[in-house]
């Protein structure tokens, strides 16, 4: 069972509570842009096993979107972070290289 | 015009804490930027409450508000006045980047007390409700078991739940199965 803390009401809400909105720092491709890029954008997720970024809702709370790094492998909930950013915050980054100094994830490490 | 009724009409349970259906009462969802002053009169005005802290109910003789999200409250009023309210309020906040709706009819509204209050809700909502976690005054939106509720702790130990009228049945059904007489568990 995950539970993760809601930045926007600070409630440890567990998963149930939650829904989960895929990956995260996802950049549109759209209108205009090359069929290759629209097919990644569309297609192509990561899949870790190890540190990752998830977009979350709190569905049956405040119904806030927001951000959760975490550890695919062992659960283990970095931090949650606002929805209103387009990378991780330095803050979120610290606390995962405090326990994986060697992370990666997409462009961001 | 017909006589407006409430969803199940005052239904009652006893076991382990009593279960009382609330009856009708006036509410209104208002939407907007919680730290305007202008939010602030207006809301002071309508309910005789001031704009709750994060996750906090604030109560006032005849109404009180509750805190739903970073930009939401419920106001809770009197079922009769509740439009004359409204306007009072709509118009109070003229200019402001708000949106205040009446959902009376919309909710149901439980109440849920005695010793074996804390743990009927335990059953049924994924929320530590044990004395030190969860105090009086505090609201907290949440689901109970398939549907979306919200409740808040009175000083006296009641709690006072609301929800969707459209599912008040399996609200009543569910506390009333949650508060069984030969169902303690004797945790909190």
């Amino acid at each position: 069972m995950l539970i993760l803390e809601c930045p926007y009401c600070g409630v440890k809400a567990e998963e149930t509570e939650l829904h989960a909105g895929g990956e995260a720092h996802l950049k549109r491709f759209g209108p205009g842009s090359s069929d290759s890029e629209f097919h990644d954008y569309l297609f192509m997720r990561e899949n870790p096993k190890g540190v990752h970024f998830d977009r979350w809702r709190h569905i049956n709370g405040c119904g806030k979107w927001f951000h959760a790094a975490r550890c695919t492998m062992t659960l283990e909930v970095f931090g949650t972070y606002s929805a209103q950013t387009f990378e991780p915050p330095q803050d979120i980054r610290d606390a995962i290289s405090a326990k994986r100094p060697d992370w990666t994830w997409r462009e961001f490490k | 015009m017909s006589d407006p009724v409430s969803a199940l009409q005052g239904a009652q349970f006893s076991g382990i804490a009593s279960v009382e259906e609330g009856g009708l009462a006036g509410m209104i969802t208002l939407r907007g930027d919680l730290g305007s002053k202008v939010m602030q009169a207006a809301v002071k005005e309508a309910t005789g409450a001031d704009i709750p802290a994060t996750n906090q109910v604030s109560l006032s003789a005849d109404g009180g508000t509750a805190w739903m999200s970073p930009d939401e409250l419920l106001l809770m009023v009197s079922y009769t006045e509740v439009e004359e309210i409204l306007a009072a309020l709509n118009k109070s906040l003229a200019g402001e980047h708000a949106l205040a709706v009446n959902v009376s009819d919309a909710r149901a509204v439980f109440r849920v007390s005695g010793d074996g209050a804390r743990e009927t809700l335990a059953k049924i909502c994924p929320v530590d409700l044990s004395a030190e976690a969860f105090v009086p005054g505090q609201f907290r939106r949440t689901r109970m078991a398939q549907v979306a509720a919200a409740f808040w702790l009175d000083e006296s130990g009641a709690f006072t739940i609301v929800c969707f009228r459209s599912v008040a049945d399996y609200v009543f059904n569910l506390l009333s199965n949650a508060a069984h007489p030969q169902s303690a568990v004797g945790v909190y």
